[in-house]
């Protein structure tokens, strides 16, 4: 985590950091799917409190306060409250391991008497170079707790909601996992920031054993796979159970799935915790098939230094460093914003699946289309890249 | 093993703050008293009709059973993925291809077969 006391604590502080900007983003998004389902529905949303109705959010959380603690007489208590505790771990893990923005430098300086740096901090919570294994790994924690929160209200319809979550959640990860496979043939590592640099180039390719490079264009992921990009976003729909795939809390057949029995702010929880996994898969497709941090030829890791040194007059190789990087990282959550309005405007647009539907798409046609994908960039690369007449 | 000490770090944070919001929500939440139909079993408002544990069909059991075979199949082309380009360059691409080829080849059979024993139906 660091070699010395300054880098731990920065390293400390950021992920934090990264935590309560999960926690902060919650509210936010709820609020914007309030008001853009009012827009959609041709209503007005929440518009009382504060400017355009954002205070709502404030009085929202008090109110989350003030409710009364209670526990169904027939659950078990410790499970009924581990449960949304639970909840925000995968996603705030997840999102922990994902870089959301370049790394930046710090030169050599002097503080409280002795010379510190220099050091590189990387945007993100932590870096192991396997992210993409650990972002899947840790993204399928989150079927657990939806089946404590279902075994620890023992309410029949917690129970079938817990059930539909964790056979849909596994269901669509083989699609999501097969739909990846694609990505990192075509990249060939599992860290996410080599792939965002590989991404921050000119689109170039090995055309049967020769090398082609197309300077107007990006060397963005989705220019190769775009099947394994929709597979992709379809399965995160089902992985963050949102509609058209939120069989878990279909509130026509199980009042509201497995938190039928939650109030107050344990039900907010679960709210941080689908939130922030919206959040992660936005931020996954982003850096899979859209640049991730970067639009190629304006905003790279070189060029956005530069751009904020000019733009704010900084000079120090530091700030200028620390500046690009939030730069990059407003390119970043542009990006990632605009995934969320999609998550935000499909719920509101389309109808639900059947189960069985829901079931048969996921094993019948997602997962065999994930497969085809995965063949058909095998060969494609193995014929672009092999050595002909060597 | 130091590697994985911001996971752990980030988790236990994470159980904190949730357990210090469940502890404050406790403190400042209203009070009521408990009595027997606030806490019984919520099933849309009439008297709860079932007792015990839920049952629950045995199909979720076997597709988890399915789920678990299949991600292990995919988790075996996660390093093939990986180490591809390396052995396109190596010169050995036909070699890495066929060998994943026949995996997928008994995948596709294993999938088609369990689409075929009707494990897959949902009535």
């Amino acid at each position: 985590m660091g070699t010395d006391a300054f880098e731990f604590t920065i390293n400390f502080v950021k992920m934090v950091a990264i935590f309560l900007m999960m926690v902060q983003i919650v509210p936010l998004l709820v609020w914007v799917e309030r008001r853009g389902s009012a827009y959609i529905q041709n209503r007005f949303g929440p518009n009382r409190v504060g400017p355009l109705g954002l205070t709502q959010l404030l009085a929202d959380a008090v109110k989350f306060l003030t409710k009364e603690e209670f526990v169904p007489g027939r659950g078990y208590p410790f499970i009924y409250y581990a449960a949304p505790v639970v909840a925000m771990i995968p996603a705030t893990l997840a999102l922990a391991a994902i870089p959301l923005s370049a790394p930046f430098h710090v030169e050599p300086f002097e503080m409280f008497g002795r010379n510190w740096g220099p050091y590189t901090f990387m945007f993100q919570g932590y870096d192991f170079g396997i992210g993409i294994v650990f972002v899947l790994g840790v993204s399928s924690l989150a079927a657990y707790a939806l089946l404590l929160a279902g075994y620890g209200s023992n309410n029949k319809y917690s129970m079938y909601g817990a059930l539909r979550a964790s056979a849909q959640t596994i269901s669509y990860e083989l699609a999501m996992g097969l739909s990846i496979v694609g990505v990192i043939l075509l990249f060939n590592t599992f860290s996410f920031t080599d792939i965002v640099n590989a991404q921050s180039a000119p689109l170039n390719f090995m055309w049967f054993g020769k090398k082609v490079v197309v300077e107007w264009l990006p060397n963005w992921g989705l220019i190769y796979q775009p099947l394994g990009a929709v597979i992709l976003f379809a399965a995160m729909f089902a992985e963050a159970n949102r509609l058209p795939f939120d069989l878990p809390e279909a509130e026509g057949e199980l009042v509201a799935g497995y938190h039928t029995e939650y109030a107050g702010f344990k039900f907010n929880m679960f709210f941080i915790g689908e939130y922030g996994h919206m959040f992660v898969a936005s931020a996954l497709m982003v850096i899979f098939y859209f640049g991730g941090y970067t639009i190629y030829p304006w905003l790279t890791p070189e060029t956005a230094p530069q751009i904020m040194g000019k733009l704010l007059g900084v000079t120090s190789a530091t700030w200028m460093s620390f500046w690009g990087s939030i730069l990059l990282h407003l390119v970043l959550m542009a990006k990632v914003v605009a995934f969320l309005w999609i998550f935000i405007q499909v719920r509101w647009t389309l109808p639900r699946f059947r189960y069985d539907q829901l079931m048969d798409l996921g094993w019948r046609s997602m997962l065999p289309w994930a497969l085809f994908n995965t063949v058909i960039t095998a060969i494609v690369v193995l014929l672009m890249r092999y050595q002909w007449g060597a | 093993m130091s590697q994985l000490l911001p996971v752990l770090l980030l988790s236990l944070f994470v159980i904190l703050f949730g357990s210090a919001l469940l502890f404050l929500a406790s403190r400042i939440g209203a009070k009521g008293k408990p009595n027997s139909v606030k806490e019984e079993t919520y099933e849309c408002g009439i008297p709860a009709e079932t007792s015990g544990p839920t049952k629950i069909p045995i199909k979720f059991y076997l597709t988890a059973i399915l789920f678990i075979l299949f991600d292990i199949e995919i988790i075996f082309m996660y390093p093939w993925a990986l180490t591809y380009g390396d052995f396109i360059s190596g010169g050995y691409g036909i070699y890495i291809f066929s060998a994943m080829a026949f995996f997928i080849a008994v995948f596709i059979f294993g999938l088609f077969w369990e689409v075929k024993s009707k494990a897959l139906e949902w009535e």
